[in-house]
């Protein structure tokens, strides 16, 4: 797991710092216990801005890569106004962060696709409630090296041929796809299982979750993907815009035709605002709800929801309209539990499901 | 009286203990010591131990799932994604495969090297080219790695076999684990020639030998158990690498004798699924400890088998 941690050792208070210096530990500890205990009690009354009052403790945040740009580049500006407070950013893909999250072991869960049955059932057997908050727009990017002369724009057919079960071990070759591409090998690099853009692509792509050719290079570390698609003229390969973004001098992204008369569309934010980019989606975190209360998490999700528009922008993503970051904010204010995909009809934009009541 | 009767007197009368006495008394005092050590030596028996346990333990449930059969013969790897099959082949050759490769450009220049060192080289130049060599195993393995992927990938392995070789192959890995295990051959090799008495490479001389023919007919054979003992330890050391194969070859299973195709090893796959952090007790769980399990008995059967052929074929000299 790639952890990035943010925040300094837990010392909550200067003086204390000062006593952990002079080696006075044990007095140090006592202390320092006696203030989580205070902080725990006084828990309730923290209206304050962060900056306001100093908290103290640790957040565990895992899940997706994909969006774990933004809850860094968050995780970052907070740490700024809360020294003391230290948040741990993993990314174990949107699987394995759910896997840990309906175990109890993080707070919050970064998602690039929204929680599935299974996943549900398993928080639910822990007893872990959550609040799902929409953070941003991600346009997942199929990407290829900028060598490549022969493709500018790519069908969603011809990347579910290059990309379902049945091409395995058969569809070798970029001519195999579509005749008028050369007769050289097809390098696929894309997300393992474990991940939620892998899950969204497959879904939307190959038409059912998870179904996919095997092999293919695959890496929960996007870092990786840009890497082998950087450095082979043949390859292909998807995550999401954010990793294009940063990286556009070394690849090049493929414009997207739905093939339903759309046309080619590139990613970026003016496509998935004006809904004419196929692969867009919305990115989330999950919220334990029974640490929501705790002041350091509930300063930290604050923080996150006034931050996320420009955040999101700055690292690459598409920030939504006002209005649904409003939306997402009162979800989170009122501690609204569970998924508003449960009851999600086909067609229904994010606005309308977080308008439900 | 002797000095020493003279002493244990002068001791009683102290109200020291007997002789005897003093000697319990300083084992006693000595058992702590004993006793830390020993605690020592068992910590990693235990540790040992306990890894095999649950190496087995895990293994065992992923066979109570899937076939040892289907497990050791089955050609295709795909335990994560789509249709499942777990066919350990892919994952074997490539490891294999890598570490083989890296023998072919370990043991060539790791045995010139040891020449060189026990035979030609001045004992000041041995001095100084010795510590260097053994530097190379020194350098963390992730550095290998991102030296394979960087610049032995782009720069060497292209320059020769063309612009359009994956930038994640099995060779530009082999290569660098080649170079990381070439101390280990040539270390071990010199230690063993220099083991060969003097009065063998003497004799040589005396018939006439010119010193390549001592070098490549008398010391070189006389210490045969030794520099095979050094390659199989090598290609363990090889087969067990996890860094330079998770980084450089490419994380993709693939049955395949061509090294310039990407490719996955046993212990990049381990690592694959460990970042997933997949959920204890499911079956994609125990796969990693059943290819553990592989990759443990390939190194260990390698280990007894230099051990034995080091037992086996061992020249004693005066």
């Amino acid at each position: 797991m790639n952890t990035e941690t943010a925040g300094e050792p837990n010392l909550t208070h200067p003086s204390l710092a000062l006593l952990f210096k002079r080696g006075f530990w044990l007095a140090g500890a006592a202390a320092a216990a006696l203030a989580a205990l205070v902080v725990a009690c006084g828990g309730g009354d923290t209206e304050a801005t962060p900056t306001a009052v100093p908290l103290s403790g640790t957040i565990d945040v895992d899940g997706s890569s994909t969006v774990y740009p933004i809850t860094e580049a968050v995780a970052e500006e907070f740490r700024k106004a809360q020294r003391n407070v230290k948040v741990t950013v993993g990314i174990s893909g949107t699987g394995g962060g759910f896997k840990r999250f309906c175990n109890g072991e993080t707070a919050i869960s970064d998602a690039s696709r929204p929680i599935t049955k299974t996943e549900i059932d398993a928080c639910a057997a822990k007893g872990i409630e959550y609040i799902e908050i929409p953070v941003a727009y991600d346009a997942l990017s199929v990407v290829v090296n900028p060598q490549n002369d022969w493709v500018t724009c790519i069908t969603v057919a011809e990347l579910k041929t290059m990309w379902d079960q049945p091409a395995q071990g058969s569809i070798t070759k970029w001519n195999q796809v579509n005749a008028a591409w050369p007769a050289a090998d097809l390098k696929l690099f894309g997300p393992g299982a474990d991940s939620g853009t892998f899950d969204y692509f497959t879904e939307h792509v190959n038409g059912k979750a998870k179904q996919s050719r095997a092999d293919f290079t695959q890496s929960e570390d996007d870092n990786v993907l840009v890497t082998g698609v950087a450095g082979d003229k043949n390859a292909l390969g998807y995550f999401g815009l954010a990793y294009y973004i940063e990286n556009s001098s070394k690849i090049k992204a493929l414009k997207v035709d739905q093939g339903k008369g759309g046309g080619c569309v590139s990613p970026s934010a003016a496509t998935v605002e004006n809904g004419t980019y196929p692969l867009a989606r919305p990115l989330f975190i999950y919220v334990k709800k029974s640490d929501a209360e705790k002041p350091e998490v509930k300063a930290f999700v604050d923080f996150y929801m006034r931050n996320a528009a420009t955040l999101s922008a700055d690292v690459g993503y598409v920030k939504f309209p006002d209005r649904v970051y409003t939306l997402a904010t009162a979800r989170w204010t009122s501690r609204k539990p569970g998924t508003m995909y449960a009851t999600a009809a086909a067609g229904e934009t994010l606005e309308q499901l977080l308008s439900k009541p | 009286m002797s000095a020493e009767a003279a002493g244990n007197a002068g001791a009683r009368a102290a109200g020291w203990p007997s002789r005897p006495g003093r000697i319990a008394l300083r084992r006693a005092r000595e058992w702590p010591v004993y006793a830390f050590l020993f605690a020592c030596a068992i910590v990693s028996i235990f540790t040992t131990l306990g890894i095999v346990l649950v190496l087995f333990e895990e293994t065992y449930n992923f066979f109570k799932e899937i076939s040892i059969v289907e497990f050791l013969t089955g050609t295709e790897w795909t335990p994560l994604i789509g249709e499942k099959h777990f066919g350990v082949l892919p994952l074997l050759n490539a490891t294999f495969l890598i570490a083989i490769l890296a023998m072919v450009i370990a043991l060539p220049l790791g045995l010139a090297a040891a020449i060189y060192l026990s035979e030609y080289a001045h004992p000041t130049v041995r001095r100084l080219v010795k510590p260097v060599l053994e530097i190379l195993a020194g350098i963390p393995t992730v550095i290998y790695g991102y030296f394979a992927l960087r610049f032995i990938s782009p720069e060497i392995v292209r320059f020769f076999f063309g612009s359009d070789v994956s930038l994640f192959n099995a060779l530009s890995a082999s290569i660098a684990m080649g170079v990381m295990i070439l101390p280990l051959v040539s270390s071990l090799s010199e230690d063993a020639m220099r083991a060969v008495p003097q009065a063998l490479r003497e004799g040589a001389y005396a018939v006439g030998a010119n010193r390549f023919e001592v070098a490549t007919r008398v010391v070189v054979p006389a210490a045969l158990s030794g520099i095979v003992a050094a390659s199989i330890l090598a290609i363990s050391r090889a087969v067990g690498e996890t860094m330079i194969v998770t980084i450089a070859a490419g994380n993709q299973p693939n049955l395949s004798w061509n090294p310039l195709e990407g490719m996955q090893a046993m212990a990049a796959f381990i690592v694959q699924v460990s970042l997933g952090d997949t959920p204890r007790g499911t079956l994609e769980y125990s796969t990693i400890f059943a290819v553990g399990m592989m990759l443990f008995l390939s190194t260990l059967v390698m280990n007894v088998f230099a051990q034995w052929l080091l037992a086996r074929f061992r020249e004693e000299y005066e």
